[in-house]
């Protein structure tokens, strides 16, 4: 092979192409639901509760914070623990999402250097990873809800609505993160390094009402709305329409961002991993 | 009607070493303007396929020989359609299968017939497609009884026999091989011998690329000899 020193400039591809690996991996449904399901049984092989171990470790972090942050910050367990509890499996899910993003590509490396799949395939393989772990920690609010007589009324549908919005944003992150982190290797470390110190900033384990006057904090953060389009809705406290308008207007900017990478780089992400 | 069209493709790497990849260089290159310009106007770039014309047809078998690193392995995923070429036009018409890896996406904890699923969607077979074949793949493995097994139970030897049943159960209009397969023991050899060839028989199109001449020499019509990511010769196998 001769080495040569060439500009390494992106070439312009095809709309048609990325379209079309957008729709093809979305109906290759069969294959990344195959792929999630694996990475679900391999974390857990062998192990006698399998996946719910997911579901125990996430009912223990409730447990022990809710118990313990309730006194701290002065608040009745059964106000406090449904609330963080709602809070911290929307926060897991949403910072699996973004972690795993990093991901999308570099991890299915093997897959993408030897078989020609539709490179979303990989993205939707996570998302869809992520959306079994929310299903096995959704049990958890079982009992906590009974245990502290919380009812769940219809706009509970609105709080499923909300995780899909999430879940579309997870896959927005995917494809655009995935191509920035198969380039340059020292984004996930800061996207890590981000989304730990977001979840102090972000209303999870203190109520948004603790910030007082300071309540812009919790405003003109991201993270805060698509918590609460999940969260608000199965507390009782009705549709968060502000939180809703952010959600959907941050979706639009993430997925014209997306695409635009995705047109113009998806040719490269098999020569970068 | 299987087709395959070249027009001056090239293929190349970029090369980052560490510093390459890393986000502070980026940054420090749009800052700091002159300190690092030497090293910008330098990025070092692995021409692995350069311009390269050639059309395969129906009927074409065609090997691909040369040195390590001449770009053989690199022409196939291009043909695959894993990278698409920096420069110039590739048009393959047919489906292609690339028998590249055989091993790959195993899951390792799931049992043998979960596998052949495994393997055949990702082959970019229907799920009922695979259910149908499943009965003929499960006999020419031999397994018999193990496929109910998780495959890490399985000896390597075994292994490759069941990889080898799913990747060549269908016949693809267009067939591209990394060295030539050989597994499994002495009979099983034989069979697979036997079945590669029929596979290749029914391909409209086979691309072979080996280090083996005698073996270039028996089955093909055609070599593709390339050098430096170069065709030296593209000319009829002499027979």
């Amino acid at each position: 092979m001769a080495a040569v020193a060439l500009s390494d400039r992106p070439r312009p591809t095809g709309v048609g192409r990325a379209v079309r690996d957008l729709v093809d991996g979305a109906r290759a449904y069969h294959l990344w639901g195959r792929l999630g399901w694996q990475d679900i049984r391999q974390r857990y092989r062998r192990s006698l509760l399998g996946p719910f171990w997911i579901t125990i470790s996430a009912a223990a972090m409730i447990g022990g914070i809710g118990l313990m942050y309730s006194r701290l910050l002065r608040q009745e367990t059964d106000e406090y623990v449904p609330f963080l509890a709602v809070g911290l499996l929307g926060w897991f899910f949403i910072a699996a999402l973004i972690n795993d993003a990093c991901m999308a590509f570099i991890g299915a490396e093997q897959l993408i250097k030897q078989v020609k799949l539709p490179l979303s395939v990989h993205v939707w393989r996570i998302v869809w990873r992520n959306l079994i772990i929310l299903a096995h920690n959704l049990l958890i609010l079982v009992p906590v809800f009974l245990y502290y007589h919380r009812a769940v009324d219809a706009s509970a549908l609105f709080s499923v609505l909300g995780a899909l919005l999430i879940a579309l944003n997870g896959f927005l992150l995917g494809i655009a993160l995935g191509l920035v982190c198969a380039r340059f290797r020292d984004v996930p470390p800061i996207v890590g390094n981000l989304v730990q110190l977001a979840f102090f900033l972000t209303p999870v384990m203190f109520q948004t009402k603790a910030l007082g006057s300071q309540a812009w904090i919790a405003q003109v953060n991201p993270f805060f709305h698509f918590l609460e389009i999940v969260r608000a809705p199965l507390l009782g406290s009705g549709l968060p329409v502000d939180s809703w308008i952010y959600a959907v207007a941050a979706t639009l900017v993430c997925g014209l961002i997306t695409v635009g990478l995705f047109i113009r780089y998806r040719s490269r992400i098999a020569y970068w991993v | 009607m299987a087709h395959i069209c070249a027009d001056g493709i090239s293929v190349e790497f970029p090369i980052w070493s560490p510093s390459r990849r890393s986000l502070k260089t980026a940054v420090l290159r749009a800052t700091t303007g002159g300190r690092l310009a030497r090293e910008t106007s330098t990025r070092v770039m692995i021409q692995a396929l350069c311009d390269l014309s050639f059309e395969f047809s129906r009927g074409d078998r065609v090997g691909l020989v040369g040195h390590n690193g001449s770009g053989k392995t690199t022409l196939l995923r291009v043909l695959t359609g894993i990278y698409e070429p920096v420069r110039g036009r590739l048009d393959v018409a047919g489906r292609v299968s690339s028998l590249l890896d055989l091993s790959l996406g195993m899951d390792h904890e799931g049992t043998g017939y979960e596998n052949i699923v495994l393997r055949g969607v990702l082959m970019g077979l229907s799920p009922s497609a695979i259910e149908s074949k499943i009965g003929e793949i499960a006999e020419f493995s031999e397994l018999d009884d193990y496929l109910s097994m998780p495959i890490r139970t399985y000896s390597s030897g075994m292994l490759l026999r069941l990889a080898f049943a799913v990747s060549t159960a269908i016949a693809p209009e267009i067939l591209l091989l990394d060295e030539w397969l050989s597994v499994g023991d002495a009979s099983f050899r034989d069979k697979a011998e036997r079945r590669l060839l029929q596979m290749i028989e029914s391909s409209a199109i086979v691309v072979l690329a080996s280090h083996d001449v005698s073996l270039i020499r028996r089955f093909c019509s055609r070599t593709l000899h390339l050098e430096h990511g170069r065709i030296l010769a593209d000319q009829a196998a002499a027979s």
